[in-house]
């Protein structure tokens, strides 16, 4: 007899092994309070973003070996299936997908511009549609794995700011509650953060920050969610929940009226 | 990627039984340029490929440790059915699904089909599955009129019994190893109805079914017998025949009504419970006192059925038992490298009775008690590698876990001794276990000699190379370990 009896090569692990997280938009922001607070905890984190320099400061402020970092600009979609097979190769599996990107530049208002409407939809949405499907695939075939999509309370209503940024964060939470559905019985989890304001570079632009949240306590919040149980969509802070329940409700013969 | 290859990505490609796998490349080519670039493609990163249809294979058949899965399921076009013979023509990566779904409204059914609906043309011909009614028709090869197989020299060759036929022998049942089925074309029964009568036989042991099922040969056009695993002694291999016939012409008082595909549709729920989430509540019992129980249950039940005498079901519902319940096998674990494992045992008609009670015994005894038993009855075939022969086999799922499946391959490599002893063959459709010592003493060495030869020929590099062709076949030990090609 031969063979078989061997434990058999795949990149699920044990729970003694330490997390494999990727997390897509790490540079700047939750997304490079993620890399740092997980390296930190002793996690395998990939991590990927445009900018070069700022992956190395960050490879290099975390014990070493523990970032593996990959300079990638999520609008090139067609980079993911080739980038996702040589993570898990130097990972030795995948264990969870954070995807964080995002852009939101400062519109004014009387300004409509398609090229920087349709950036942020690739950034926000599409980059984000590109990695959670190739990875629910990888996953699925696992029947484990967690993906994390980074959404925004913008993606509730139609605020009047900045049309297509509100647009790419609706299309983006709707489409994570779609893969939930999808993935449920197969044993992928699939959750949904909907961050308020952070103080971010993002958000440097606004004068006024409506209980903002620091990068760290965003990232703190969200590794704690995906690790528990309990929610599959979670509001940062808390509060928002009960408030966009609110502001979801307001008709909008009359929300066009309100500047929220 | 150097040219257009079709959608790749990386996944966990394992055996249907989910207890062997590994993360690979696995490449999906959607025609036949997008298959020859792959093929290119591999041969230029050094990789082999393993050829995969819907990894309904329980065990290693198409699966890949060291190189790419090619995944046929894209390639999946229905060609051709001719309504006047029932001929059939379907890409490789069709199902046995998108055949019966078209034949069937035009009176027709698959001549052979397995448990399953799922398996795609290529992989049943590869594998030559069999259905409940090989002992009456043969195998999926025996009902195959000509393949398509892309070799892996390139060249694409038709073959049939009259064509190319030492190929067409070899390739059906020859595990994908000589090229890839991109073309079958198949032959169907004609029916009078979307029903079939079946009648169930309530059996006290295993000699008692035998016999029965050994009587009706004649008649029936299907028999399958359900084992209680459990039943030992005087009950050891008691259970129940299914026997089923086709409805003949005029039978069927509204045959347009159950030819119709709704007519086949399998129930959404089964006592109340959603489909989808049946294998929840056979989890519950997916452990030696509940499998005892559920067996003895439908050993009761069977009685019961037995004595209300013949009743109707549709093709759908008798063929396709494995597909009542989606995902069942989740029962026996989610967990990648968990699941189970299916050891069927070919044995001559002379010896299988004590073959199958031997072998039940030793389950028994070593703590690794199979929670389904399927008894069945075949008949040779002229495919080289084949497993069909004048004889009997006994299908038995086991629970594999990471704690048990050491134990547990020992254990079958008990069983295979006892196969061995009995004169039989094996079935690379559900075999993960056996070495290649027991392949050579199953299938003799000139057998096995010829079919490498024929390899060497269609495929003389080795691109196509699963985990099962390097366990039980590779001939060189270097090679193994490192895949046919320097890294």
């Amino acid at each position: 007899m031969q063979d078989s009896g061997e434990p058999d090569q795949n990149s699920s692990s044990p729970s003694s092994v330490p997390e494999r997280v990727l997390v897509v938009g790490a540079s700047s922001g939750i997304g490079a309070s993620l890399v740092r607070q997980l390296a930190q905890e002793g996690c395998q984190v990939a991590a990927l973003a445009r900018r070069e320099d700022r992956l190395a400061e960050l490879a290099e402020g975390a014990p070493p070996g523990s970032v593996h970092v990959y300079p990638h600009d999520v609008m090139d979609a067609g980079d993911v299936p080739a980038l996702l097979e040589r993570i898990v190769k130097d990972l030795g599996g995948l264990d969870t997908l954070c995807y964080v990107a995002g852009v939101m530049p400062m519109v004014g208002p009387q300004e409509y511009d398609h090229d920087q409407d349709r950036t942020m939809v690739r950034v926000n949405l599409l980059g984000g549609m590109a990695w959670c499907a190739e990875v629910a695939r990888l996953f699925l075939s696992e029947r484990r794995g967690t993906i994390v999509g980074v959404s925004s309370v913008a993606g509730e209503r139609g605020r009047r700011m900045n049309p297509a940024y509100h647009a790419s964060k609706a299309g983006f939470t709707t489409y994570l509650e779609s893969l939930r559905n999808r993935l449920e019985g197969h044993g992928v989890r699939v959750v949904t953060i909907l961050p308020g304001m952070v103080s971010t570079d993002m958000t440097a632009g606004i004068d006024k920050l409506v209980w903002p949240i620091t990068p760290e306590q965003a990232a703190k919040t969200m590794i704690s969610t995906w690790r528990g149980s309990f929610w599959s969509t979670r509001y940062m802070p808390l509060r928002w929940c009960l408030v966009m329940r609110v502001i979801r409700e307001i008709p909008s013969r009359i929300f066009r009226h309100l500047n929220i | 990627m150097g040219q257009d290859i079709g959608r790749v990505g990386i996944e966990r490609v394992e055996g249907w039984g989910m207890s062997v796998g590994s993360t690979a490349r696995i490449v999906r080519p959607r025609d036949l340029d997008q298959l020859r670039g792959a093929l290119e493609e591999a041969r230029r990163a050094g990789v082999s490929l393993a050829p995969r249809g819907t990894g309904c294979s329980y065990g290693d058949a198409s699966t890949t440790r060291d190189g790419w899965a090619l995944d046929m399921t894209r390639m999946n076009r229905l060609l051709d059915f001719d309504a006047s013979t029932g001929d059939a023509e379907l890409e490789g990566g069709a199902s046995i699904r998108q055949l019966w779904r078209k034949a069937l409204p035009l009176g027709y059914w698959p001549k052979v089909v397995s448990g399953t609906m799922f398996p795609t043309m290529g992989g049943a011909a590869a594998m030559n599955i069999h259905g409940k009614n090989n002992f009456k028709v043969g195998t999926f090869g025996d009902n195959l009129l000509e393949i398509d197989l892309l070799l892996g020299n390139g060249d694409l060759v038709t073959c049939s019994r009259e064509q190319n036929a030492e190929l067409f022998h070899g390739a059906i049942g020859g595990f994908g190893m000589l090229g890839i089925i991109t073309r079958a074309k198949t032959r169907t029964t004609k029916v009078y109805s979307g029903d079939v009568r079946v009648r169930g036989i309530s059996c006290h042991d295993l000699g008692e079914m035998m016999d029965a099922m050994q009587e009706l040969v004649g008649e029936a056009d299907y028999l399958v017998g359900w084992i209680d695993t459990f039943g030992s002694g005087s009950a050891g291999g008691r259970g129940l025949i299914h026997d089923a016939r086709y409805l003949l012409d005029g039978e069927d008082s509204d045959p347009d009504k159950t030819l119709s595909l709704k007519h086949q549709d399998l129930p959404d729920a089964v006592m109340g419970v959603p489909k989808a989430e049946i294998w929840r509540v056979l989890r519950m019992f997916n452990h030696d006192p509940g499998m005892r129980l559920v067996n003895a249950i439908k050993q009761v039940s069977g009685r019961m059925e037995a004595m209300s005498g013949w009743h109707r079901q549709s093709h759908a519902g008798f063929n396709f038992l494995l597909d009542y319940v989606p995902d069942w096998k989740y029962a026996y674990a989610r967990r990648a490298g968990d699941g189970l494992l299916q050891y069927q045992a070919f044995l001559p008609a002379d010896t299988a009775r004590d073959g199958f009670l031997a072998l039940l015994a030793e389950g028994q005894s070593s703590g690794h008690t199979p929670y389904l038993g399927v008894l069945k009855r075949h008949r040779p075939d002229p495919f080289l590698m084949t497993h069909a022969l004048d004889g009997w086999s006994m299908a038995m799922d086991l629970k594999v876990t990471a704690k048990n499946r050491a134990h547990l391959m020992e254990t079958c490599a008990r069983f295979s001794k006892i196969c061995l002893a009995a004169g039989g063959r094996f079935y690379f459709a559900k075999d993960q276990v056996i070495s290649p010592d027991v392949a050579r003493a199953s299938f003799g060495s000139e057998r096995i000699a010829a079919f490498h030869e024929l390899k060497a020929h269609a495929d003389p590099d080795g691109l196509f190379s699963t985990d099962l062709w390097r366990r039980v076949f590779e001939e060189d030990p270097a090679r193994t370990s490192h895949g046919p090609w320097p890294r």
